[in-house]
C-alpha cells in the first residue's frame, strides 16, 4: 500500500513536473507567469487525440506529433500575444492579463468548436500492471514517471551545454545585455517557447492517457504552478523537484487523509510556501527589483 | 419588459462586484483572480442567514459583506505582509478561492455541491438600483479619501510610495478588504435575486470576467468599468450569443486591450470627464 501510494504519487508528480518545466522556462527568461500554459497543455492532447484516434497512429508518433503541434502553438502564442508587449517592455502585469485571456480564448474557442465531451486515448499500454515487491504499479505511472525523470534531465543537459542554452541561460540573467551580444532575441524567445511547448505536448498526452481529454483539463496546470513555487521559479531541477513533491504528497493526503481535502491542502500549501519561502527551494532570489 | 429588467438587474448586480475590484486591481494595482470566492462568501453568508436564521434581508446583506470583508483578510494577512510579487500574489488568491469553493462543497450548511435551491427572493431591481448608487458613492469617497489618494500612490509606484511614508501592508489590506465587501454585497443581491446558488457559480471563469471588465473599462476608472461590465452582460443577451462564445469573446478581448490599448476605455478618466466641465482633480492628473 505504501508502496503503491508512493509510485502513483511519483507519477502524478512526474506529470507536474513536466508542466511545471514548461511553465518555469517562460517564466525564468520573460519573468511573467505565462497562464496560457494550460491551454497549451489542453491542446496538445487534442494534437495527441486527433492523431491517435483519426490516424491511429502508435504511441511514439502520437508523443512527437503532439510535442510539435503543442511547440508551434506556444510559438504563435507568443507572437501574437506576447512579443508587442514584450517590445514595449510593459509591465508583467500585462502579460500576465494577455496571457490570461488567450487561456480563456482557446479553452472555450475548443469548447465552442469541438465540444465539451470527454474523449478517452486508444488504450496503448492496456492495463499491463508491474509486480514490484509485492505491490502492482502500472506500467503507465511507471512510465509517465521515467519520461519525465529522462525528458527534463535532456532539457537541463540542453540548457547548461549547447549553445543555444548558454544563449537562454544568458537572456535569463540579463535581456538587454544578451541581445547586445548578438543574440538574436526573438529566436531565443521562440526556441524558449517551442520547448515550453513541447513539454506541455508530453504533459497533455500523458494526462489525457491517464485522464480524459476535455476542455478544462489544463486547470490542472494550477498544480504546475504550486509545483513550481515549492521548487523554486525559474528552477528546472527545482521544478523536477516541486512536481515530485506534490505529487506525492497529495497522494499520500488523498489516500490517508481524505481526497476531497486534497485539493485544499495543495493551495494551503502553495500559499506557506509563498508566504514563507517565495524563492522556493531551488530558486534564486526574485523581490522586485527597483 | 420583464426580460429586459431581468438582464439590467444582473448586470447591475454585476456591477457592484465589478466596482469592488476595480478599488483592489484598478486603483491599487494588485491583480486578482479570486475575487469571486468573495462574491461567494456574501452569497451563502446571506442566504444562510435568511434561509435557516430568518434574518432580515437588509441585515443579511450587511452580513454577508462583512463576512467577506473578514474572510479577506485571512488571505490578505499573509500574503500581503511577505510582500508577494503580484503574479505570485494572483496565484495565491487564485488558489485561495480554489480552496474554498471545494470548503463550499463539502460542508453540510451549504448543502455542498448540489447548491442551495428556493432562496427567497428578495432582490428587485430596485434594491439592486438602490444599492448600487449607494455603493458608487462610498467607492468614489472611499478613493479620495486619504486612504484612497495611498491606494493610488501605490498603483504608481510601491516603493516611491512607501518612500514617502505610505504604509503598504495596511493600504493594501484595506483595499482588499473594501474590494471585498463590495462583491460580498454583490453575491448576497446576487442569492437572492436568482434564489438558488451553487459552488460552481463562484470559479475562476466568473472572476476572470470580473477582471475582463476592470481591464477593459480602464484601471483607474470607476465608470470604465461599469460602463464595461453592463456591456458585458447586456450585449451577448441582446445579440443571443451562446455563453461560450461570450467567453471567448471575452478572451480575445483581453489580448487585444492589452496589445493595443492597455489603459482600457476610459483610461484613468471619468465619464464625467466627457461632459464640459473638468473637475480640478489632481489625482485625474496624467
Amino acid at each position: 500500500m505504501f508502496l503503491q501510494t508512493l509510485i502513483t504519487g511519483l507519477s502524478i508528480g512526474g506529470i507536474y513536473a513536466l508542466m511545471a518545466v514548461g511553465y518555469s522556462l517562460v517564466f525564468s527568461v520573460l519573468n511573467f507567469s505565462n497562464f496560457a500554459h494550460g491551454a497549451v497543455i489542453m491542446l496538445g492532447a487534442y494534437v495527441g487525440l486527433a492523431l491517435a484516434t483519426k490516424l491511429s497512429l502508435g504511441f511514439g508518433l502520437v508523443l512527437a506529433g503532439s510535442v510539435a503541434g503543442a511547440g508551434i502553438i506556444a510559438v504563435l502564442n507568443e507572437r501574437l500575444a506576447y512579443s508587442v508587449l514584450r517590445r514595449r517592455k510593459a509591465p508583467s502585469l500585462y502579460l500576465m492579463i494577455s496571457a490570461m485571456g488567450c487561456s480563456v480564448f482557446l479553452e472555450n474557442l475548443v469548447y465552442a468548436t469541438i465540444g465539451s465531451r470527454f474523449y478517452a486515448f486508444p488504450e496503448f499500454f492496456g492495463r499491463q500492471v508491474l509486480t514490484l515487491w509485492g505491490s502492482s504499479v502500472s506500467l503507465l505511472d511507471m512510465g509517465a514517471f521515467l519520461f519525465a525523470l529522462v525528458s527534463i534531465f535532456a532539457l537541463h543537459v540542453f540548457i547548461s551545454s549547447t549553445r543555444t542554452g548558454i544563449a537562454i541561460r544568458a537572456g535569463v540573467s540579463d535581456m538587454t545585455m544578451c541581445s547586445l551580444m548578438g543574440v538574436d532575441l526573438n529566436r531565443l524567445i521562440a526556441i524558449v517557447f517551442l520547448l515550453a511547448g513541447g513539454f506541455a505536448g508530453v504533459a497533455g498526452v500523458f494526462l489525457g492517457i491517464k485522464y480524459l481529454v476535455y476542455p478544462t483539463m489544463g486547470w490542472v496546470t494550477n498544480k504546475a504552478y504550486i509545483a513550481a513555487v515549492i521548487g523554486g521559479l525559474g528552477s528546472l531541477p527545482g521544478a523536477l523537484a516541486g512536481g515530485l513533491i506534490l505529487g506525492v504528497v497529495e497522494t499520500f493526503v488523498s489516500s490517508y487523509v481524505s481526497s476531497v481535502l486534497r485539493d485544499v491542502f495543495s493551495f494551503s500549501l502553495l500559499i506557506a510556501f509563498l508566504v514563507l519561502r517565495p524563492n522556493g527551494l531551488m530558486g534564486q532570489d526574485t523581490e522586485e527589483k527597483v | 419588459m420583464d426580460y429586459i429588467l431581468s438582464v439590467a438587474t444582473l448586470a447591475g448586480i454585476n456591477m457592484i462586484a465589478v466596482l469592488g475590484l476595480s478599488v483592489f486591481t484598478g486603483f491599487t494595482g494588485l491583480f486578482s483572480l479570486g475575487h469571486a470566492a468573495f462574491i461567494a462568501v456574501g452569497a451563502y453568508t446571506s442566504a444562510v442567514l435568511t434561509y435557516y436564521y430568518y434574518v432580515p434581508f437588509a441585515l443579511a446583506l450587511v452580513a454577508g459583506s462583512a463576512m467577506a470583508g473578514a474572510v479577506s483578510l485571512v488571505i490578505g494577512i499573509p500574503t500581503l505582509r511577505a510582500k508577494l510579487r503580484s503574479d505570485y500574489f494572483a496565484i495565491a488568491i487564485l488558489g485561495f478561492g480554489e480552496a474554498l469553493r471545494v470548503l463550499l462543497e463539502n460542508l453540510t450548511i451549504t448543502n455542498g455541491a448540489r447548491g442551495l435551491p428556493g432562496i427567497d427572493s428578495f432582490t428587485t431591481p430596485f434594491t439592486v438600483l438602490f444599492c448600487l448608487a449607494v455603493s458608487v458613492v462610498l467607492v468614489s469617497n472611499f478613493l479620495r479619501s486619504r486612504w484612497g489618494a495611498a491606494c493610488i500612490a501605490i498603483r504608481e509606484d510601491p516603493i516611491a510610495a512607501e518612500m514617502a511614508g505610505v504604509r503598504l501592508f495596511r493600504t493594501r489590506l484595506l483595499s482588499l478588504m473594501v474590494s471585498a465587501v463590495f462583491c460580498g454585497l454583490s453575491g448576497g443581491l446576487m442569492a437572492h435575486y436568482l434564489s438558488f446558488i451553487q459552488p460552481v457559480m463562484f470559479t475562476l471563469t466568473q472572476s476572470t470576467q470580473l477582471l475582463a471588465a476592470v481591464i477593459a473599462g480602464g484601471m483607474g476608472s470607476i465608470s470604465g468599468p461599469l460602463i464595461a461590465s453592463f456591456a458585458f452582460i447586456a450585449l451577448p443577451e441582446a445579440l443571443r450569443v451562446a455563453q461560450m462564445w461570450r467567453l471567448v469573446a471575452y478572451g480575445l478581448l483581453l489580448v487585444l486591450i492589452m496589445v493595443y490599448r492597455p489603459q482600457g476605455l476610459m483610461g484613468y478618466r471619468e465619464i464625467t470627464s466627457l461632459f464640459g466641465k473638468r473637475r480640478d482633480d489632481g489625482r485625474r492628473e496624467r
